[in-house]
């Protein structure tokens, strides 16, 4: 497991309110049928924007990114190694 | 007056029943039974099915237009008819991989069925995205038994939606959506629905019990189905209803007006709220169009994610009509005075007053601007462009 995933999952732990602990948490399952919704996006956003010192561009702030670990690990690695969105 | 103005006849039929049974259905606390009868005889049930399974194939803009015709005579048939297409719409986007669901379609448009929905639950606080109940294997097929709180014309309903978890040892919020033709459930009826307004949707509480094969529960997880189709829908299509009530009570107001004014009398003192309510009307329904544009736009593209400021937009056009809606209605009755306030005049607005009352709370305003709260946290401020 990258430090990157392993970073998403404490963040998921304390702020995804999800109905199941991340530890065991396929990487692949969707985040929404355990439990992730809309207001705990938004606290999940926040701290992993603030973790990461990344902002998620508007055309990102979508369901699909907030679907799985490994979705959000991609959009992450990827803004942290190009700040600028490019 | 006409109304209808460039609706296609068999609407414009129908509104003349629900008119006429308009405050029957309200004082009755009955189902608009004939209203139900026009909608199926005119084929007005299948109007969103893909003309390739027998429906007309229209457009949510075309289907929104006839909501808010149908709101203008009768509020609680409006919304019946508005629930009804909320229910296809969620088959039509989510179902047609699967062959049973094809054939529901087919045998929608060929036998005009009433689709009811239910996803309320005692027990989930109001939460339609988690669920108590849960789908359970019988043998070749599963079985459901549901505490629902309401199910909005239950018994009239010719199949049904029901949410439930998918597994007995499922999380509440691993949640499936089953369709099930009258005949696969038997309904208890619970709690007996005398209500404020929308008498006649009729929206008794049940207890479900359910037998179905496993193929009946739709492909697609039930958070992908409300988050694409059944919460943007229903917003767009209960808005065109509220509309129209409003439509209808500013409506009501100006002919109160014309005939005050009969004989060169002058513009009473409240004349000028015609113009103030109209202006709010027109406010949403701009407002309105635009959203029902960015959802054809966006939303039904299946391929692509829709972001989550548009759901902020539907959670926001949502709020600001069910209360504008209300401030419309008010504008009305000042207007109308004892005449709007009394029941059995031509100018008598308790009935949209008691239909309107019930938009703010159909799933909760305080819910929703919450969580857009939250939402609009995430975006920066629109550019401003036009």
């Amino acid at each position: 497991m990258t430090r990157i995933e392993e970073q998403i999952r404490q963040v998921l732990t304390e702020s995804g309110r999800l109905a199941v602990p991340t530890t065991g948490l396929d990487s692949e399952a969707d985040l929404f049928t355990v439990g992730l919704d809309s207001l705990a996006i938004v606290n999940v956003l926040m701290s992993l924007e603030e973790l990461f010192d990344i902002e998620l561009p508007d055309e990102l702030l979508s369901r699909r990114s907030f679907s799985n670990i490994a979705t959000l690990e991609e959009i992450i690695t990827n803004l942290v190694r190009h700040p600028a969105g490019v | 007056m006409n109304m209808h103005t460039g609706l296609d006849a068999a609407v414009v039929a129908v509104c003349k029943i629900a008119t006429a049974n308009a405050d029957t259905v309200d004082r009755a606390n009955a189902a608009p039974a004939e209203t139900l009868a026009a909608l199926r005889r005119e084929s007005l049930l299948s109007l969103l099915v893909p003309t390739s399974l027998g429906g007309q194939g229209q457009s949510l803009t075309q289907l929104a237009e006839t909501c808010h015709a149908l709101a203008q005579a009768c509020g609680s048939s409006a919304m019946i008819f508005a629930m009804h297409h909320i229910q296809v719409a969620c088959i039509v986007a989510h179902g047609q991989r699967s062959d049973w669901h094809r054939a529901l379609l087919r045998r929608l448009c060929t036998q005009q069925l009433l689709l009811g929905s239910v996803t309320s639950e005692a027990g989930t606080g109001g939460n339609i995205h988690a669920s108590v109940c849960a789908v359970e294997p019988d043998g070749g097929q599963v079985r459901l038994q549901k505490d629902a709180t309401t199910i909005s014309y239950g018994a009239q309903s010719d199949a049904l939606l029901i949410t439930a978890r998918r597994a007995p040892d499922a999380a509440a919020s691993d949640q499936v959506m089953l369709v099930a033709p009258r005949g696969d459930y038997r309904l208890e009826r619970t709690a007996a629905w005398d209500a404020l307004g929308m008498r006649g949707t009729c929206s008794d509480g049940f207890r479900v019990y359910l037998t179905a094969d496993r193929e009946q529960i739709l492909p697609v997880p039930f958070a992908e189905i409300a988050s694409r189709t059944m919460l943007p829908v229903s917003h767009l299509l209960w808005s065109s209803v509220w509309l129209g009530i409003a439509a209808d009570a500013v409506a009501r107001a100006r002919a109160y007006l014309r005939q005050q004014g009969r004989g060169g009398a002058t513009l009473l003192p409240s004349g000028h709220r015609l113009a103030r309510a109209t202006s709010l009307l027109q406010l949403m329904q701009s407002r309105l169009s635009l959203a029902l544009k960015d959802y054809e736009a966006t939303f039904a593209d299946a391929s692509w994610s829709p972001p989550l400021r548009l759901g902020a937009d539907m959670n926001t056009l949502k709020t600001s009509v069910s209360e504008l809606c209300l401030e419309v209605a008010q504008h009305a009755l000042m207007i109308c005075g004892i005449n709007g306030y009394r029941n059995g005049s031509p100018f008598s607005l308790g009935r949209h007053f008691r239909d309107l009352l019930s938009a703010p709370i159909m799933i909760n305003n305080d819910r929703i601007l919450e969580s857009t709260g939250g939402l609009l946290l995430m975006h920066k401020p629109a550019s401003g462009g036009f």
